[in-house]
Order: C-alpha cells, then sequence, then structure tokens
C-alpha cells in the first residue's frame, strides 16, 4: 500500500495541487513532490490527466463474512420516549434494506418503552427489545455490552445510529469491540450498486470537505448519522412485524460507571430538536439581556430558541441551545437567523432548514447564501417590527 | 497521579474557503497547529497534577514534524511527550489510531487518567478516545466539561449531553474527552519555553511499539476514504426590498402565504 508519484509522466501542471485536501503537494522545478501526511484518499490521482499518481491498494481480502445479514437501527429513547432521529434512521435504514433484499431490525434499550408497534408502522420488520429498569437512562457500558452481544449473536450487515451525545460515545465502543470500521456524523448512506457496500459520506474539515467511506472487509458496517438529515417516513398500520423480548442479563451486562444525577439545561419550554420554528441568535445579539428580544419573538411564534457559538461561549445563552457543527443539528421548517454570520461550522447545524430567514445588517453576510428570504438590516429595529405585526394581525 | 493527554497536529483549517472559481481549496498560509480541542484536555491535565501531584505524558501519533506539537505542549506543562512515528502508521483511520495509541499507553504501564480532546478539527470524528477505552479495556465518559472530585480511585465528572448534564462517577484508570467549557488553556511560561527547546522526545516506531504491521496505518484501518468532493451550496435566496418596515412586514405574509406560519 501506498502512493508512487512517476516523476517521468509529471509535466508539472499544478492540476493536483488543490486536490489534495492536506495541501500536501507541492511543485518543485516543475515536478510534484509530496509532503509527509498522505493518508492516500486518492483525490489527487483523479485530479492527475497523466496517470502520474498511482495509489496501490493494500491487497484486500475478500468482501468479509457473507454470513452478516440485515439493516440494524439503533432506536434512542430518553425517559421511555423514542427520539425523532430512530425514525429518520428507519425511513433510510428501510431503503437500505428494501435495495439489499433484507430485513430490517431495530434495536431498543429502556424502560416503559410502548412504540414497538409503531416502530413496525414506520418500516421495521423485527423490534429487538430489552427493557429494564437500569436501562431508563442512557447508561453508556450498558448500551455497549447489550448492543456487542446483540450483533455477535445475529450478525447484521449494516449497523445504523443516530450522531446524537449518546451514540457518539457508545456507538465507537462497540466498533471498537468488534474490531470493525465506524464513520461519524454521516450526512449520507447509499448502497454501491455494483458491490452492495455501504457507501458512507460525511462533512469533514469543519464541512468544508465531504468523503465517502466504505468499510470493505469488516462487519458489520457500521455509521453513525446526523440528526434530521434524513425525513422521518409515513406510518403503515397494516405492516406486520414481530416484537422481541431480549433478556436484560444483570449478571453479565454490569457498569462501571455510575450515573450520579440529571440537570436540565433548557431554559426554554420547546425543545429544539422538536421545534418546527426557530429563532436564533448569534454575536449580533450584542449581550445576555437582548436575547429578551428573541425570546419574545419566539414566544409569538411558538418557537425555540437556538443560538450560534459566540453566545454561548460569553454565557448569554446555555450550551444545548447552541446550534452547528459542534452543538445540535436541526431542520425546522423556519429557520430564524438574527445577527449570524452564517460561518461553515454554524451552516453545518442548520443549512437543510425548510425555510431559512436572515436577519443581518452586513450584506455580504455568508448567511445570506443561504437564506430563502433575507433583511439586510439592524435586527434591532426589524425584530420589534416583526412582532408588531404578528400580533397586530 | 500519571495522567496521559492524547493529541493530534491538525492543519488550521478554520480559515479554509471554498473558491467559486475552481471549486478548489483556497490555503494560503495554512500552518500546522495543536488541535484546539486538545488543548483543553492538555490544560485539564496539567490542573490535575497540580491539584493532585502527579505527571504528565503528551502522546501524538504523527508525520516526525507532529514533534513540534509536543514541544508547544511542553511549554504550556507537560512533563514529558512521545511521538509515535513510522511510516507504517501512514493512513490510520480511527480504530488504527487507537489501537497504535493503546499499544503506547500499555508501554508506559503507569496511567490514571487519559485525557482526549473531544474530536479534531480534520477528521472530526471524536471515535479515538471511545475506541482507545475499549482497546485498553477501561471506563469511559464522553465530553466532560468539569472534573469535580478525584478520590480513592474514583473520579466523579460533569459532562455535557443534548439536554444538559450528567454527573457520573467512574473507577480509575479510566478515558475521557473533554470539551472547550472545561477550562481555559494557560499560554506557555518562559521555563516552559526553555524546557520545550531543550526536551528530548523520544520516538517510537512499530517496532518499539511490538506492533503487528497488519494492525496499524492504513492496512490496520477498516475503513477506506473512496471519494472526496466538495459540498455544494444548494440554492440563492431573495432579499426583501423597500423601508426596513415593509420588508418586515412583507417577510410574514410570505411566510403565511406559504404556510410556514399560520394567521392571517
Ligand atoms: C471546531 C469549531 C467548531 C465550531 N462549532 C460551531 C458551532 O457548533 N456553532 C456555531 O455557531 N459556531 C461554531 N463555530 C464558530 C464559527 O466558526 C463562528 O465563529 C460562529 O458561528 C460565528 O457566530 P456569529 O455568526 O454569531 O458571530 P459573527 O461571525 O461575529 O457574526 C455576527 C453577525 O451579526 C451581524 N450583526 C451585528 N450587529 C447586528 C445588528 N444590530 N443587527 C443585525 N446584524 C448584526 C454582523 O454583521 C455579523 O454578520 C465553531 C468553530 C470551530 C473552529
Ligand atoms: N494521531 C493522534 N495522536 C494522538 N491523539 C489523537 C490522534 N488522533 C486523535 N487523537 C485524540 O483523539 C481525539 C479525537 O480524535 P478524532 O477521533 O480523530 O476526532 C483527539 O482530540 C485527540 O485527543
Amino acid at each position: 500500500m501506498g502512493i508512487q508519484i512517476d516523476l517521468d509522466k509529471c509535466v508539472g501542471c499544478g492540476e493536483c495541487l488543490s486536490s489534495c485536501p492536506f495541501g500536501l503537494l507541492e511543485i518543485i522545478a516543475e515536478k510534484v513532490y509530496l509532503r509527509e501526511g498522505c493518508t492516500f484518499c486518492g483525490a489527487c490521482q483523479e485530479a492527475c490527466d497523466y496517470q502520474a499518481i498511482l495509489i496501490e491498494a493494500a491487497a484486500e481480502a475478500p468482501a468479509a463474512g457473507d454470513s452478516y445479514r440485515g439493516v440494524w437501527v439503533f432506536a434512542e429513547q430518553r425517559n421511555g420516549k423514542l427520539k425523532s432521529v430512530a425514525y429518520e434512521l428507519l425511513s433510510r435504514g428501510r431503503q437500505l434494506a428494501d435495495t439489499l433484499g433484507t430485513e430490517l431490525c431495530v434495536i431498543c434499550f429502556g424502560h416503559g418503552i410502548n412504540e414497538a408497534q409503531q416502530l413496525i408502522a414506520y418500516g421495521a420488520d423485527k423490534v429487538y427489545l430489552m427493557d429494564a429498569p437500569a436501562l431508563s437512562s442512557n447508561q453508556d457500558d450498558l448500551y455497549t455490552k447489550g448492543l456487542v452481544e446483540l450483533i455477535e449473536k445475529y450478525k447484521p450487515e449494516i449497523v445504523i445510529a443516530g450522531a446524537t451525545s449518546l451514540g457518539r460515545s457508545f456507538i465507537p465502543r462497540v466498533a471498537a469491540i468488534l474490531k470493525t470500521g465506524l464513520t461519524a456524523d454521516c450526512t449520507g448512506l447509499e448502497i454501491d450498486p455494483e458491490t452492495g457496500l455501504l457507501l458512507q459520506t460525511r462533512p469533514t474539515f469543519g464541512g468544508n470537505i465531504m468523503a465517502t467511506i466504505i468499510c470493505q472487509t469488516k462487519r458489520p458496517q457500521m455509521s453513525t448519522v446526523r440528526p434530521r438529515v434524513f425525513k422521518k417516513g409515513t406510518p403503515d398500520g397494516r405492516r406486520k412485524g414481530q416484537v422481541i423480548r431480549v433478556d436484560f442479563n444483570k449478571q453479565r451486562i454490569t457498569s462501571r460507571t455510575k450515573l450520579l444525577s440529571f440537570i436540565d439545561d433548557i431554559i426554554e419550554a420547546v425543545k429544539l430538536e422538536d421545534a418546527n420554528i426557530i429563532v436564533s441568535g448569534g454575536r449580533g445579539v450584542g449581550k445576555a439581556e437582548n436575547f429578551q428580544l428573541l425570546e419574545e419573538l419566539a414566544g409569538v411564534m411558538g418557537a425555540a430558541l437556538g443560538s450560534s457559538r459566540p453566545p454561548v461561549d460569553d454565557g448569554w445563552v446555555p450550551y444545548s441551545h447552541q446550534v452547528g457543527q459542534t452543538g445540535k443539528t436541526v431542520c425546522p421548517k423556519l429557520y430564524i437567523a438574527c445577527g449570524i454570520s452564517g460561518a461553515v461550522q454554524h451552516l453545518a447545524g442548520m443549512q437543510t432548514s425548510d425555510t431559512i430567514v436572515a436577519i443581518n445588517n452586513d450584506p455580504d453576510a455568508p448567511i445570506f447564501e443561504v437564506a430563502s428570504y433575507g433583511i439586510v438590516g439592524d435586527l434591532f429595529k426589524v425584530v420589534p417590527m416583526l412582532i408588531k405585526k404578528l400580533k397586530n394581525d | 497521579m500519571n495522567i496521559v493527554v492524547c493529541l493530534k497536529q491538525v492543519p488550521g483549517t478554520t480559515k479554509v474557503n471554498i473558491d467559486p472559481q475552481t471549486n478548489t481549496l483556497v490555503r494560503q498560509g495554512i500552518k500546522n497547529i495543536v488541535n484546539p480541542f486538545d488543548t483543553y484536555a492538555l490544560e485539564e491535565g496539567v490542573r490535575i497534577k497540580e491539584r493532585y501531584e502527579g505527571k504528565v505524558t503528551a502522546i501524538s501519533m504523527g508525520p516526525p514534524q507532529a514533534e513540534e506539537a509536543l514541544r508547544e505542549v511542553i511549554s504550556t506543562g507537560a512533563d514529558e511527550a512521545i511521538l509515535l512515528s513510522d511510516s507504517a502508521f501512514a493512513g490510520a483511520d480511527t480504530l488504527a489510531t487507537s489501537h497504535t495509541l493503546a499499544r503506547a499507553i500499555n508501554k508506559l504501564k503507569q496511567y490514571d487518567i487519559i485525557i482526549c480532546g473531544r474530536q479534531t478539527i480534520d477528521g472530526d470524528t471524536g471515535q479515538v478516545g471511545p475506541e482507545l477505552a475499549e482497546m485498553l479495556g477501561i471506563p469511559f465518559v464522553a465530553y466532560v466539561s468539569k472534573i469535580e472530585e478525584i478520590d480513592n480511585g474514583y473520579m466523579r465528572v460533569k459532562r455535557m449531553v443534548e439536554d444538559g448534564h450528567e454527573v457520573i462517577e467512574t473507577p480509575l484508570p479510566t478515558v475521557i474527552t473533554v470539551v472547550k467549557e472545561i477550562n481555559v488553556p494557560r499560554l506557555p511560561s518562559l521555563r516552559g519555553l526553555a524546557k520545550a527547546r531543550s526536551a528530548v522526545i523520544p520516538i517510537w516506531t512499530a517496532q518499539e511499539l511490538g506492533v503487528d504491521k497488519n494492525m496499524v496505518g492504513l492496512s490496520g484501518s477498516a475503513t477506506r476514504v473512496i471519494r472526496v468532493f466538495f459540498p455544494q451550496r444548494v440554492h440563492h435566496g431573495e432579499i426583501l426590498q423597500g423601508d426596513l418596515e415593509s420588508q418586515a412586514n412583507s417577510l410574514i405574509d410570505k411566510l403565511r402565504e406559504a404556510k410556514i406560519i399560520s394567521g392571517s
């Protein structure tokens, strides 16, 4: 495995330079030169018109275990209620399973869950349900061991879970125990028609570059998927499926860490992830007290309050309101960005919203590039006008 | 208390932009930096040491130039640093990276707390910390925003989840990943800078770690990047016209017409 540059073929055109996501290529004396740090992604090979760059693939073992079958969705819950990402993954999982001609199973750990029939209506063929009081809160250790046991027993070929704080903290552990690959925070899942492999697409470099990743030789193929990128399907009450209760074995499945308490941070009645409308403020809001104006607008619209990172960093609003790459991904029907410039890291969390309104006094702010409607102006003038109009009509 | 901090040298990419003409990365003057989230990990390690005594060892896997990153963290408080570098490590995904880091930490023998950043800014996966914990067979807590107490072989931490905070107790040794809310990293001290200049940073190769070459680097990776491309920026919307009041009014009217909001 490695990268070979054929200097006889290289004409020093420089076409490849900008293709390298790591900027490792240089032209020296009309020949291309590669610095250390190459990940063999192959972008330069594609960019070269002279076949001067060759990535030698490691001799691939034949595609792993044909005994692995079925698509699994891990359905996350809190206090017995499933998160919406579970249903989003179910709708995509159904398509993947249909393409592969295999079954779709949902794995659910928790206590007092009564949505199993609904999961079937939304496309599951089987629901593996592990129900025990100890599982009611999200207990990483128990979930890790529980999921590993099930995967080892039933051998699914694909396992997907939400890229939530829970998913991103315990799914990597499952993958490490199984010694298989895991692709984080995917925004696209497809089946390659030729190989039947799962094509997992995700943003890297803070959303500047997209990468498509495969897991060829290990099973299962695993990914965490960003909430709100796939749309929830429509239920069909006549669908038939099986609910399989799995024993929670207290002796085998134990936790080393102990959850002592949970402190709720949300200051609003409406949760960000579930909101149809989000009113969001950025550095342009100026200070903590000014957020009251946005809360008032949110109040008249029945909206939730969101934020870019600077107001969170400065302590104006709690972190649980942060939207973006290191905050939440949201996809409301309407997102109103007030005093937010639209940095890639913020866009990463909201650009798939159905309708985006931007209010910003800088006409060149990048947020206007994604906005459906833009108002160039002072938010302290515009927002009160919106409140007035909404209240008066 | 033996504290190990894992950190990575990354391109300082927040300035990366896409040239709309050529649809390629603009990367003038991008230099390598310590992954920002890892500076919080290092600072927290140094603070634990200051509170409970002990030693902070920084470990990085990367090409030879990653030594710069290790010197940098010696100037801000790491006692020792080790570079894991070998051409066999190149092209590692998170599985191969965490395997390599685990072998190095095992070689250190003594460790109580291993601290990673929440994620890197180039790979953005946040998987190395939790995978490393499993490779070492020890507990793991993600997104730690506060270390409340370390006592008697246990550590009590506060961690961030979507809707708030959880308080968790974990036995040592343990792996944690930290978020930027946890502290404000210090600047290098004069003494630290002097120490960084003269520090000897050992390089551990595949042979020194005694790793199987099929478990590290590209060969040890389960995943492969098969394509990289630039995201499509979707659409251009409408900038409303007129004075502000009529813009505000027409916005509400449009939203109502499109049935995005209800009302008269
Ligand atoms: C690794 C990493 C992760 C990150 N994760 C996130 C994340 O999850 N979420 C996130 O949001 N950011 C994130 N960021 C930060 C991001 O890069 C930007 O710094 C941030 O989004 C900028 O926030 P802002 O738009 O509120 O502030 P600014 O960029 O300062 O923009 C403020 C805007 O307000 C406008 N304005 C000022 N006054 C007014 C007024 N009176 N009326 C109208 N408009 C006004 C200005 O014209 C300006 O456009 C991350 C950065 C890094 C490096
Ligand atoms: N090559 C590496 N060397 C040392 N530590 C690393 C390396 N890669 C990742 N890490 C650690 O793992 C964390 C998560 O990285 P990632 O999974 O790549 O997002 C980082 O913040 C580092 O603490």
